[in-house]
C-alpha cells in the first residue's frame, strides 16, 4: 500500500493507507494518550482520551476528533499540543474519574497503571463531583483473574481480547449507560491466554488474583527469561522480590510471543516455592532421609563406578537447559555410556536432518500460510500462543484449517478428517486438493502422532503429503513439528539420544539398566524400576525423586542461567534471576563436580568454557534468537502407518509438570476447567 | 461461521411456537446467510412473548442458538434495550412516560393513580402476577400526553381517573380501546379541528 503524508504538529510524516490519526501521531513520535485503543485488536473509541483536533484545506474541524478512529488522508494536518486538545483530554479525564475509586492506595494496579499515569498528565487536583460515586458489584471470572469491577472504566480491552485474540467469546458489557458493567455471566474465562486480560486491562479492574496484595511494581527486581512450560520459546520477564519469584510477565518478541504470554508460564511459578528439593537425600531401608552433598554424591560415584557402562542410561526432563544437558552427556561419553534419552515420551523424533524436527515454518510465518493440516495435536493446549498464531491467521481470512486426530475446539474452524493417521496416505480427495491449491501449505505434527510407535512412518506419510502438495519451496518450508518440551531441540541437536544399539527411554524404564541418572526427568514411568538404582538431579519432589535412591537437588528455570532453543529451533537465553533453594546448586556444576571426582575430563570448569565447548560441538547453539533455515530433503521412515486412532497427548493443560504440578494456581485452574469432563462445570465452586 | 469458542448453551426445550417460527423465518430471510445475527433484535422480541413477557436465560440462549452467536453477545443486547425484560414481568406491562411535555401534563399523577391502585410501587410486579409499573423515557407520543403504554398499546391523553379505570378494566379482563382517551380522534387538536377550517368548508 502507498503511503500517506500527513503533518503532526507541524513535522511531516508518512504513513501507510489505511492508518488511522494515532497512529500516524506515533510514527512522528507524538504521544497520545489512550485507553480503549490497543494496537493488536479492534478499534472501539469509547474512551475519547486520544481526542486531537485535525485541520484539512478547508480549516479547522469544528470538533477535535478520536484519533483512534480516524483514518488519514492525504494532507491532513493534525495537532496534538493545542490548547483545545490539552483541555478536551482534561475533560474526559474529569468524565473517568467521576466514577473511578481513588484507592490507588490498595490498588494492585497502582504503580504500572495507565489511568494513574495519564491522572498524572490529564487530570485535575480536585473533584467538582459532588455526588456518590457508582459502585459495582465484583465478577468471577476464575481463578486467574480477580475484578475490582468499580474501577472499571469501560473501555472493553478485555471484551476485545477475549473475542479476538483468545477466541473465546465469554467476555461481555452488559447493560447500559451509567449501569454498563464488563460480565462474564458468572463464569471463569475459559482461555489458556485469560492471564493476558491483566495486562491489557488498563486500570485494576482486572488483576492477577494469585500475586494480589503480594508486591508492588517499583519493589521488584525484573530479569528477562524464557519460558520452558512449552516449546514456543514465549519470552518473559521475571518479577522477583528478595529469593521470590513474584510473578512472570510477558517480553515483547513479535516472531514468538507477540506480547501475549499463555496461563501456564504466568501463574505455575508459585509452584517453584512448593516440594522443592533443598537438600541431597538417599534412600535408607526404603525411605529417603536427608543427607550430605559428600555422601549422596559419594553413593553416585560408587554406583557409577561398579556399574558396566552399556547398564547406565540417562534420560533428560522436558524443562532442563542445554548446559546441563551437555554437560550430562559429555560425563556419560566419558563413561562410555549410551543409553542416552533426551524424549520422556519416547516421541520419534532426531537422528536425521536438523529440519526434520524443527517448527521449520516460524510461528511468525504462520501468518504466510494458506492451509495448515494437524496431525495429532491440540495446540491449544500444547502451545497456547502458536494456536493464538494461527487464530489470528484465519481470521484474516483464505485459511484452511483441517485436523488429523481428536478433535478440539481450536477457537477457529477445524475441518477434522478422521482420527486415524492412515488417513495421511489416503487423504479425501477434497482435502487434498485444499493441499495443493494452497501456495503455502503447512503441516504440523503433534506429539499424539510422534509419540506412536508409529512415529517416524507418520512424519514419513506427512512429509510426503507436503511434498506432493508443493510445500517444500526454496521460499517455503511448510514441515512442523509441534514440540511441547522446551528441552527437546536442544537435545535433539547434540544428539543426546540413544547411540548405535543402546536403550530408548522405553527400554530403560523397563528395567533394562542398573543405574538409570534422570536429569529432571519426572514424566516416566517409574513402576519397573525397583531393582534399578535411581539418581534423580532435579528441582521437585515429583514422580523421579519419588523413585530415587539418590537425590541431587538442582535449580529451576528461574534459578539458572541456561539456553533453550525452541521448537523453532531458535535459540534464547534463560537467566538466573533467584538462587537455588537451600543446598541446591546449578545443575551443570554437580555434573561438573561428579566428573571431577570420577576422573572424566569434561573440558570445562566454568560457564563460560562449557558454553565454548557446547557450541564447538554444536555450532547452531551460537546463533542466538534466529529462525533458522534448515534444508529438508527426508523425514522418518517409510512403512506402514497403523490404523489405530490418535490419542490425546495432553489430558490437563495445567498440569504437565513438576512446576506446574506442585502450583495451588495450576491446582485450582484444572479443578474449575483443567480437564475436559471439568470443562463441562459451572465454574462457580472455585 | 463459528470462530470463537463459546459456553455450551443451554436452551432446555425452548423453542418458538409454529406461528411464531414464521415469523422467524421471515425474518431470517431478511439477511444474508452467514448474517444471522442481524436477527438478534426481533428473535428477542419472539422469544420474549413466547416466554410470557421476559427472557429467561433459555430464552437467550435459544436466540443465540438460531442466530448463531455467542450467549453473551445475545445477553449483551438483551440487557442494553429497557425493552427487554430480564426477569418476570405482571401480565400487563404499564409502562409510563416521564420525559418532559408528559411530565408537564400530569406524568407524575398518573403513576401516583397507578401506585395506588395496584399498591405496587415503580419496578414491581403486583401480587396477583397482573400488573408490572415502570417508568420510560419518551416514547414519542408527545402530542397525546401524559399517556401511557400499557403492553403493545399506547393510552394517551389520560388523567388520573381514567388511568384508574383502565386499570381496574384489564384486571377484570375487559377490553379498553387504546389510543387518546379525551374522545378526540389520534392527535387532532384538543376540541376539534382549529386551522385550515375554510378549506374544510369548501370541500
Amino acid at each position: 500500500m502507498s503511503d500517506i503524508t500527513v503533518k503532526v504538529d507541524g513535522v511531516e510524516v508518512a504513513v501507510p493507507a489505511g492508518s488511522n490519526v494515532l497512529q500516524a501521531c506515533e510514527a512522528a513520535g507524538v504521544e497520545v494518550p489512550r485507553f480503549c485503543y490497543h494496537d493488536r485488536l479492534s478499534v472501539a473509541g469509547n474512551c475519547r482520551m486520544c481526542l486531537v483536533q485535525l485541520e484539512n484545506e478547508r480549516g479547522m474541524a469544528p470538533k477535535p476528533a478520536a484519533s483512534c478512529a480516524t483514518p488519514v488522508a492525504p494532507g491532513l494536518m493534525i495537532h496534538t499540543k493545542t490548547e483545545a486538545v490539552q483541555k478536551a483530554r482534561k475533560g474526559v479525564m474529569e468524565f473517568l474519574l467521576i466514577n473511578h475509586p481513588l484507592d490507588c492506595p490498595i490498588c494492585d494496579q497502582g504503580g504500572e497503571c495507565d489511568l494513574q499515569d495519564q491522572a498524572m498528565a490529564y487530570g485535575m487536583d480536585r473533584t467538582r463531583y459532588q455526588e456518590n460515586k457508582r459502585a459495582v458489584t465484583e465478577k468471577y471470572m476464575g481463578p486467574i483473574v480477580k475484578t475490582i469491577m468499580t474501577r472499571c472504566i469501560q473501555c472493553t480491552r478485555c471484551v476485545r481480547f477475549a473475542t479476538e485474540v483468545a477466541g473465546v467469546e465469554e467476555i461481555g458489557l452488559v447493560q447500559r449507560g451509567e449501569h454498563a458493567e464488563i460480565s462474564t455471566l458468572e463464569k471463569a474465562i475459559n482461555s489458556e491466554l485469560s492471564g493476558n486480560l491483566i495486562d491489557v486491562c488498563p486500570v485494576g479492574a482486572l488483576t492477577s488474583r494469585p500475586y494480589a496484595f503480594h508486591a508492588r511494581p517499583w519493589e521488584l527486581r525484573k530479569t528477562p527469561s524464557v519460558d520452558v512450560f512449552d516449546a514456543v520459546g514465549s519470552n518473559i520477564r521475571i518479577d522477583t522480590r528478595g529469593k521470590e519469584v513474584l510473578r512472570v510477565q510477558p517480553r515483547l518478541h513479535e516472531d514468538v510471543n507477540e506480547e501475549w504470554l499463555a496461563d501456564k508460564a504466568r501463574y505455575a511459578v508459585d509452584g517453584l516455592k512448593r516440594q522443592r528439593l533443598d537438600r541431597p537425600y538417599v534412600r535408607e531401608d526404603g525411605k529417603l532421609r536427608p543427607a550430605s552433598w559428600d555422601e549422596a554424591l559419594g553413593l553416585v560415584l560408587d554406583k557409577l563406578k561398579s556399574t558396566q557402562a552399556d547398564k547406565i542410561g540417562a534420560i533428560v526432563g522436558d524443562q532442563v537447559e542445554a548446559e546441563s544437558m551437555f554437560a550430562l552427556g559429555s560425563l556419560m561419553n566419558g563413561l562410555g555410556v549410551k543409553n542416552l534419552d533426551c524424549r520422556q515420551d519416547g516421541a520419534k523424533v532426531g537422528g536425521g536432518e536438523r529440519g526434520a524436527y524443527l517448527f521449520n515454518t516460524g510461528i511468525a510465518g504462520l501468518e504466510e500460510a494458506d492451509a495448515i493440516l494437524l496431525v495429532g495435536t491440540n495446540p491449544r493446549w500444547e502451545a497456547p500462543l502458536i494456536n493464538a498464531r494461527m487464530r489470528k491467521r484465519f481470521l484474516k481470512g483464505g485459511l484452511t484449517v483441517m485436523g488429523i486426530g481428536q478433535p478440539h475446539d481450536l477457537t477457529y474452524e477445524v475441518d477434522w478428517l478422521g482420527d486415524s493417521p492412515a488417513l495421511l496416505s489416503a487423504m479425501p480427495q477434497e482435502a487434498l486438493d485444499v493441499l495443493k491449491a494452497a501456495k503455502n501449505p503447512v503441516v504440523i505434527l503433534g506429539g499424539d502422532a510422534l509419540t506412536r510407535n508409529d512415529g517416524a512412518e507418520i512424519a514419513h506419510a506427512a512429509f510426503q503429503l507436503l511434498k506432493l502438495a508443493d510445500g517444500l519451496r526454496d521460499d517455503w518450508n511448510g514441515f512442523n513439528v509441534l514440540h511441547t518440551a522446551a528441552s527437546r531441540v536442544a537435545g535433539l541437536d547434540m544428539g543426546f539420544v540413544p547411540g548405535e544399539g543402546a536403550q530408548d527411554t522405553a527400554a530403560m524404564i523397563a528395567g533394562g539398566v542398573d543405574l538409570l541418572y534422570l536429569l529432571a526427568a519426572d514424566e516416566v514411568d517409574t513402576s519397573a524400576l525397583s531393582d534399578t538404582f535411581v539418581v534423580y538431579q532435579g528441582h521437585h519432589g515429583d514422580r523421579g525423586a519419588h523413585a530415587a535412591d539418590v537425590i541431587l537437588p538442582g535449580a529451576a528455570y528461574t534459578e539458572k542461567n541456561g539456553t533453550y532453543v525452541s521448537t523453532e529451533g531458535r535459540v534464547q537465553f534463560g537467566r538466573l534471576a533467584v538462587f537455588p533453594p537451600g543446598d541446591a546448586r546449578e545443575d551443570w556444576t554437580i555434573i561438573r563436580a561428579l566428573a571431577g571426582q570420577l576422573g572424566v575430563d569434561l573440558g570445562f570448569d566454568s560457564l563460560i568454557e562449557l558454553r565454548q565447548k557446547m557450541i564447538e560441538a554444536v555450532p547452531s547453539l551460537a546463533v542466538a534468537d534466529t529462525l533458522p533455515v534448515e534444508s529438508l530433503t527426508s523425514v522418518g521412515i517409510a512403512g506402514l502407518i497403523d490404523g489405530q486412532a490418535l490419542s490425546a497427548a495432553i489430558d490437563n493443560y495445567y498440569m504437565t509438570d513438576p512446576i506446574s504440578r506442585a502450583s495451588k494456581t495450576m491446582a485450582e485452574c484444572s479443578q474449575v476447567f483443567g480437564t475436559s469432563e471439568a470443562e463441562k462445570a459451572t465454574g462457580t465452586h472455585g | 461461521m463459528k470462530v470463537t469458542a463459546r459456553p455450551e448453551l443451554n436452551y432446555g426445550d425452548f423453542a418458538f411456537s409454529e406461528e411464531r417460527e414464521a415469523q422467524a423465518q421471515k425474518i431470517l430471510a431478511r439477511y444474508p446467510e452467514g448474517r444471522e445475527a442481524s436477527a438478534i433484535i426481533p428473535f428477542l422480541d419472539l422469544a420474549q412473548r413466547e416466554n410470557g413477557g421476559w427472557l429467561s436465560k433459555e430464552a437467550i440462549d435459544y436466540v443465540a442458538m438460531r442466530t448463531g452467536s455467542a450467549s453473551i453477545r445475545v445477553y449483551e443486547v438483551a440487557s442494553f434495550y429497557t425493552m427487554f425484560y430480564l426477569e418476570p414481568v405482571g401480565k400487563h406491562v404499564v409502562q409510563v412516560c416521564r420525559t418532559t411535555p408528559c411530565w408537564l401534563r400530569g406524568a407524575d399523577a398518573l403513576t401516583d393513580a397507578a401506585k395506588q391502585k395496584l399498591g405496587i410501587g415503580l419496578g414491581e410486579t403486583s401480587e396477583d402476577g397482573n400488573f408490572t409499573l415502570i417508568e420510560v423515557e419518551c416514547l414519542g407520543a408527545c402530542c397525546n400526553a401524559p399517556m401511557v403504554q400499557i403492553n403493545d398499546d399506547f393510552y394517551e391523553d389520560l388523567t388520573p381517573e381514567r388511568m384508574g379505570e383502565i386499570l381496574d378494566d384489564l384486571a377484570a379482563g375487559k377490553e379498553v380501546a387504546a389510543g387518546p382517551q379525551s374522545g378526540r380522534r389520534y392527535s387532532e387538536p384538543e376540541g376539534g379541528p382549529q386551522t385550515l377550517l375554510h378549506m374544510a368548508s369548501e370541500a
